[in-house]
């Protein structure tokens, strides 16, 4: 059974990918989300018996590769992250997969897109249930390529094929990093296994490579190798800029892939090499800043932006970032709460701006939307719950987990700690959730509270969606409301031995504790931030009042609406530069300048002008000839004899003969 | 010892001038086939000279071999230039470019 949720989805993509034409529309589409659905049912058990029957499973297949001290196998290990993790993918998976088939019901291609959507849930789950670094990269490099796939499905557009190119590239620079990691965990442990490794981690606390005549702790290097990895897949600051381009894929894609899976894989990474990293605290304080910066960028960001699914996609991005400094803080556990929590709501939220979507016949741009509560009154509610949950309101997912999340990060204003990056996350943190209180509210007020702006022709047409792309997001609004107030005790209540090995936290770095002894009006932060957050909202789209006064402010907003420009300065400084010189060096000088002169092209040109130059050398005067003759006759002599003696006689004489001919 | 010096460079001289001799003459091929001779005259003097001093007769035997060789060689090569006239009606070395490369 274990096996069987992992392949099923692969069995699935074969024949609903190979035989698509066979079955038909609807058979492709039931075949394939009957497998998908059957895997959740099966991870379901998973959970039950990993998670809370406290049975770590683990089943090794048959080696894969064996290579002197190299021995890698085919294993598959089911500990509680692990199972966390099947019942958020499958259920995510099944859940798209079900509305997909009303999604893309008029799409030519749909037994093509379920194949790939299914090749992706099987990626995913290969990627989290490998029991080695290696089998976890072919599920990273899979759900990449499968995230291209599902990107650049409508591949007759310029647009979705640029993006997701930009996705494969800029996840590829993170998968560059993952690997040499990956090299470094085999150059210092000597295996890639996750039992070998992290039993052995501790003892590596003093291990330093040597890397550019610099010495490196052998921890932080692997533990910086990987996060870089985790950079480039979860769209941490940096290697975000591949997330918001993703947005051109269809709707569902946005959900299962963007949202609720693929770009948690980084978090899992980080996650699952807890007790690999906790001995690092440099790379605790990396993740830390640059989880706090994401969190805080991308929530400003997403403030100003004016497209339904972008705005989504940077709060996703900011989530993430939430489940990176988590991990900073050494809360893994409370980080892989929020990712449950988030995949749940972030699901629920891009699944009913697909519905939105859907009923606006294709229109994706915020501020043509408006008035659509009396057109779409289920999807405004769930859409509404959604955003409640993900500000972070009292008694949704998002409050359990984020405002967890900052309680945690507030722990250092307990001054024994004196954990100074703490205060970055929690300052960046906290000011985050005002920002996603707003374009939460900002997103609900423009697409269904304020006034429409669409034409009557998309107005005429507007439906609410059919029962198929309901239900998952019904399911999905249960699971927002709940998900969070359920397994808050199992997953970080205090004293729970749910995660059990699976999640290492070194008793120096656990304040877990302290968070729950904060003072009280520390704790109303967050809660307030968001009221706040959510209040401007109202105030700024049921008024007339406008913030652009200022010289300094409209340039930040300019700024910020801009997306702080990443784009433009990566393609300035990275993108051009690089594609210059391939064309100009590489291609224009090396390729086609000096090796093919060196080459063909020198061959061609030379040898015969060469030929030409000597031929010319008989002109037909017998006295040329014999000049030549002589001359050849005396350096042959010349030769001969220096080789032998240079101040022999012999020398003498033939070096008075060549100069008399010469003279 | 002196006379030994002396002939090496008496047959070197001459041997220089004939080469000098072929090499210069732009005008006339007469000139060639002289300086020919004189390059088997002085190739002989040295047999002949260096077979006296280390007392070998060889060196002897050989110029007069040379001699018929030279003989045959310059008969050959009048022949050819009788034969070279009758057709082209001069003998200049440097309107010979019939055949360059």
């Amino acid at each position: 059974m274990y096996i069987t949720t992992i392949i099923l989805p692969l069995i699935g993509s074969l024949i609903s990918g190979f035989g698509g034409r066979l079955l038909g529309y609807y058979g492709a589409s039931i075949f394939s989300t009957s497998c998908v659905l059957l895997s959740f049912f099966f991870s379901i058990v998973i959970f039950y018996e990993v998670g809370l029957c406290n049975s770590v499973c683990y089943v090794l297949l048959s080696p894969w590769i064996n290579v002197g001290t190299l021995s890698i196998n085919w294993g598959f290990l089911f500990d509680p992250v692990t199972s966390v993790m099947l019942i958020v993918v499958t259920s995510v998976s099944a859940l798209v997969h079900v509305y997909s088939i009303s999604y893309m019901e008029n799409d030519p291609h749909c037994p093509r897109f379920m194949s790939y959507l299914e090749i992706f849930t099987f990626f995913m789950l290969i990627l989290v249930t490998a029991d080695n670094a290696v089998q976890m990269f072919l599920g990273w490099e899979g759900v990449g390529l499968a995230s291209y796939l599902l990107i650049n499905f409508w591949f007759t557009r310029l647009a979705a094929n640029q993006s997701a190119i930009k996705a494969l590239v800029v996840n590829r620079i993170g998968d560059f990093g993952l690997s040499i990691g990956i090299f470094a965990i085999f150059y210092s442990f000597n295996s890639v296994d996750y039992s070998i490794i992290f039993s052995l981690a501790p003892f590596f606390q003093n291990y330093y490579f040597s890397f550019l005549g610099f010495s490196i702790n052998s921890l932080t290097f692997i533990g910086s190798l990987l996060f870089v990895g985790a950079v480039g897949k979860s769209a941490q600051l940096g290697l975000h800029t591949w997330l918001p381009d993703a947005m051109e894929g269809p709707t569902p894609v946005s959900a299962l892939i963007h949202a609720a899976t693929m770009v948690t894989a980084g978090v899992f990474l980080m996650i699952r090499f807890s007790p690999l990293i906790e001995y690092s605290s440099s790379v605790l304080g990396i993740l830390v800043v640059f989880g706090s910066l994401t969190t805080f960028f991308a929530a400003m960001v997403g403030v100003f932006q004016n497209d339904l699914k972008r705005v989504i996609a940077y709060s996703t991005c900011s989530q993430l970032g939430y489940m990176i400094f988590a991990c900073g803080l050494s809360c893994y556990n409370v980080s892989m709460f929020h990712l449950t929590n988030h995949a749940c709501f972030k699901a629920l939220l891009f699944l009913s701006a697909g519905s939105v979507i859907h009923a606006l016949s294709d229109e994706q741009d915020m501020r043509r939307m408006g008035s659509l509560s009396y057109f779409l009154p289920i999807t405004y509610s769930v859409m509404l719950i959604g955003s409640f949950a993900l500000a972070g309101f009292p008694f949704l997912a998002g409050f359990y987990s984020k405002d967890l999340i900052l309680e945690l990060s507030q722990t250092s204003s307990n001054s024994n700690l004196n954990n100074k990056i703490t205060a970055l996350a929690c300052w960046l943190g906290s000011l985050s959730v005002l920002f996603t209180a707003f374009y939460s509210f900002r997103l609900l007020y423009l697409t269904f509270l304020n006034n429409s702006n669409s034409t009557k022709r998309v107005i005429l047409s507007v439906h609410e969606s059919n029962l198929l792309i309901l239900i998952p997001l019904i399911i999905l609004t249960i699971g927002s409301i709940f998900v969070g107030y359920l397994t808050k005790d199992f997953f970080v209540g205090s004293g729970t031995n749910f995660w059990q090995s699976s999640i290492f936290i070194l008793p120096f770095h656990s304040n877990f504790i302290e968070g729950e002894f904060l003072n009280p009006g520390i704790k109303w932060i967050p809660f307030l931030l968001s009221m706040v957050g959510i209040i401007l909202a109202t105030i700024l789209n049921l008024s007339n009042f406008t913030i652009t006064s200022w010289k300094i402010q409209s340039f930040f907003a300019f700024l910020i609406s801009k997306k702080w420009f990443w784009d433009p300065i990566y393609n300035r400084f990275f993108v051009y530069p690089i594609l210059i010189f391939g064309y100009n060096v590489t291609f224009k000088n090396l390729d086609r300048g000096f090796i093919e002169l060196l080459g063909p092209y020198g061959a061609i040109n030379f040898i015969p002008s060469w030929a030409k130059s000597i031929k010319n050398l008989q002109t037909g005067q017998i006295t040329h000839y014999i000049f030549f003759m002589i001359l050849g006759l005396c350096s042959f002599f010349m030769i001969f004899t220096w080789l032998e003696n240079i101040n022999s006689l012999a020398f003498s004489i033939t070096l008075y003969m060549v100069l008399i001919f010469f003279i | 010892m002196y006379e030994q010096i002396n002939y090496l460079n008496t047959s070197t001289l001459l041997f220089l001038i004939s080469i000098t001799g072929i090499l210069l003459n732009q005008k006339n091929i007469l000139v060639m086939l002289m300086s020919l001779e004189m390059m088997f005259l002085s190739v002989s003097f040295n047999l002949i000279f260096s077979s006296i001093v280390i007392d070998d007769i060889v060196g002897q035997i050989f110029s007069l071999l040379i001699l018929t060789v030279a003989a045959a060689e310059s008969s050959i090569g009048l022949a050819i230039l009788v034969i070279y006239y009758r057709i082209r009606n001069v003998i200049t070395v440097e309107l010979m470019t019939l055949m360059s490369g």
